[in-house]
């Protein structure tokens, strides 16, 4: 059907250019009326760009959907999909002490089917869609809420490299939701083990709303402030990463830190071949995450593809050679934490730097983050309980500023960094992270207040030391009976 | 009858099992304990070394005949033994009685097996 729709529309695209050249303008216009009215249904976007470039209708391929790119993008968003459950899941939940990992799996689970809900009903439309007034730049209006006159034909406004061979608007919907699904799970990590569930899930609802979509929108949507500033942010290092992070950083010095016994600051991970399945699962996800933003099965795609791999395995590597060095053991979940921490500064910048800017960016972020998180964490005092700002927050700014410095033209020739002679990249990419740093972390105290002082939040001492899956949810992971 | 529980480290518990098999004792009860001592556990999590209190060990139960205890307890002297911190006890107590459920024997004849005749 959608190759018959391409045909019928690659036709309608000849015939027009006939008309322009042989009729006139006139006649051509009436034809091309029909086609504005069906673009203008799927996006203001491409309405835009149609309306703009009407008089050379005639050299402008009409934008279809490509089988190409839509086959490889339903699968980058299944991928995608696989980093928050199981990925992120079991990462968390192998972490945190046997008596809580029902809980973390509970939130991972029921954060990916409410913010999916969530995404359809407005998400969408106030992250991606457009708005008037002052507010346009901010966020988005509520044109799209239950995805309202978004047909299946129709082609996805945004895209990066392909122009016109394009995906469905709806596979572009999808993909976009995985990442509003996984952002508030990062979160999770910053609270574990000391939350309660109404409390937390009230909190997600609020953040997913009032922090995720409009960040997105300032990044990634046509009229938002950060894309017009300039600002790359290929897969979300900023508004993932950064923005969770902060959040994740504010929610542990809000809720206090866990009540372990005197003495005690650390708790032992409960089962660490959980953490090498998630991370492992986050790695093979994240393939869908970077090598998917360029939303096309292309060149751009294979260069996120490669980087995002080297990085991690960069930043493994470094990971487990400074536990070795500085503790006498190369340990497991310290190579896992730096591959993800690899992961996590690769993505924004992995449509716009090379291999050997990808091996820089991961060998460097496990020294950050292990800094952070062995010594800084420690000596400030906060309970990041699965170091959420630790590996996500200051990977993902550390990214954010590697996207800044290294960004190549060879990769996308508009786009260059600091170290190809652009400084200017580098003064944009701290707007966008104080800006985004500074919002996340305004609204996420916000938030917190009103859920705390509403229904609730922080677990009793009761809850806390029972175990939170036994509180929250009458069940035990580990069941003696066989 | 007496009672020996014995707790012994985890990487000496194959050796104290093969020890006790030596001295005749082949009805043995065990399983994995944590506990607190004088030995520590260190451990490390995402560069920051610490130790959780508490030690894993293996405890072994088991009850012999009076003419089986003391190559029992030296087999287990012998075979546990590191000479580093935390190497574990042995206890021993009295047994009143002893009854093998199957065949209902009272006492010594309840703890071998009578086939073998040992």
């Amino acid at each position: 059907m959608i190759w018959m729709r391409r045909n019928k529309q690659l036709k309608i695209c000849t015939m027009l250019k006939k008309y322009f050249k042989y009729i006139g303008l006139p006649i051509g216009l009436s034809m091309v009326l029909p086609v504005l009215t069906f673009a203008q249904d799927s996006t203001a976007v491409v309405a835009k760009a149609v309306e703009a470039l009407t008089p050379a209708v005639a050299a402008t391929p009409v934008p279809f959907i490509s089988a190409g790119n839509t086959a490889w993008m339903i699968v980058a968003t299944a991928l995608v999909m696989l980093m928050t459950i199981p990925g992120l899941a079991l990462f968390y939940g192998g972490l945190v002490r046997s008596k809580n990992i029902l809980n973390v799996l509970m939130q991972c689970f029921i954060i990916t089917a409410v913010i999916s809900l969530e995404w359809v009903a407005f998400g969408y439309s106030n992250a991606f869609g457009s708005s008037t007034g002052f507010l346009a730049p901010y966020v988005g209006g509520f044109d799209w809420a239950f995805l309202n006159g978004i047909g299946i034909n129709d082609v996805s406004p945004y895209y990066i490299s392909q122009a016109t061979e394009r995906i469905p608007h709806l596979v572009f919907i999808m993909f976009q939701c995985m990442f509003a699904v996984i952002t508030p799970a990062l979160i999770i990590g910053a609270f574990a083990e000391r939350i309660k569930f109404r409390g937390f899930l009230i909190f997600t609802v609020l953040w997913a709303i009032l922090v995720y979509n409009p960040v997105a929108h300032w990044v990634w949507s046509a009229d938002g402030w950060l894309f017009k500033l300039g600002a790359l942010d290929f897969a979300g290092g900023t508004v993932v990463h950064i923005n969770a992070g902060i959040a994740a950083l504010v929610m542990a010095i809000m809720l206090g830190k866990r009540r372990l016994p005197k003495g005690q600051h650390i708790t032992p991970p409960h089962n660490i071949p959980f953490v090498v399945i998630g991370a492992a699962l986050l790695w093979f996800g994240w393939f869908g995450f970077n090598a998917g933003s360029g939303l096309a099965a292309d060149g751009l795609a294979a260069n996120a593809f490669l980087v995002t791999h080297i990085a991690a395995a960069a930043a493994a590597l470094s990971w487990a050679l400074l536990d070795w060095f500085i503790n006498k053991k190369p340990t497991v979940v310290g190579i896992a934490t730096g591959a993800v921490a690899g992961l996590v500064a690769i993505t924004p910048a992995a449509g716009f730097v090379g291999v050997g800017s990808a091996i820089i960016i991961g060998l460097l972020v496990s020294v950050f983050c292990f800094f952070m998180v062995s010594v800084v964490k420690g000596k400030l005092g906060y309970d990041d309980s699965l170091d959420a700002f630790g590996v996500h927050g200051i990977g993902g700014i550390w990214g954010a500023i590697a996207t800044g410095l290294f960004a190549s033209p060879l990769i996308q020739s508009a786009y260059s960094g600091a170290f190809a002679g652009n400084p200017k990249q580098l003064g944009i990419q701290l707007i966008a992270i104080v800006s985004t740093m500074v919002y996340s972390g305004v609204l996420t105290a916000i938030i917190f207040k009103i859920v705390e002082k509403t229904v609730g939040i922080r677990a009793t001492e009761e809850e806390e030391t029972a175990g939170l899956d036994i509180t929250q949810h009458d069940e035990i992971a580990y069941n003696e009976a066989d | 009858m007496k009672k020996i529980e014995a707790i012994v480290r985890k990487s000496r518990f194959e050796e104290v099992r093969a020890a006790l098999h030596e001295a005749d004792i082949d009805f043995l009860s065990w399983w994995e304990v944590k506990g607190q001592g004088t030995a520590r556990q260190g451990l490390i999590f995402r560069g920051i070394a610490y130790d959780v209190n508490s030690v894993a060990r293996m405890y072994i139960t088991f009850v012999v005949r009076d003419i089986n205890f003391e190559k029992s307890i030296n087999a287990i002297l012998k075979s546990a033994y590191t000479g580093e911190s935390g190497d574990g006890r042995i206890f021993v107590s009295q047994i009143e009685q002893s009854i093998r459920i199957r065949t209902g024997d009272h006492g010594d004849e309840s703890l071998y097996d009578l086939d073998e005749k040992k």
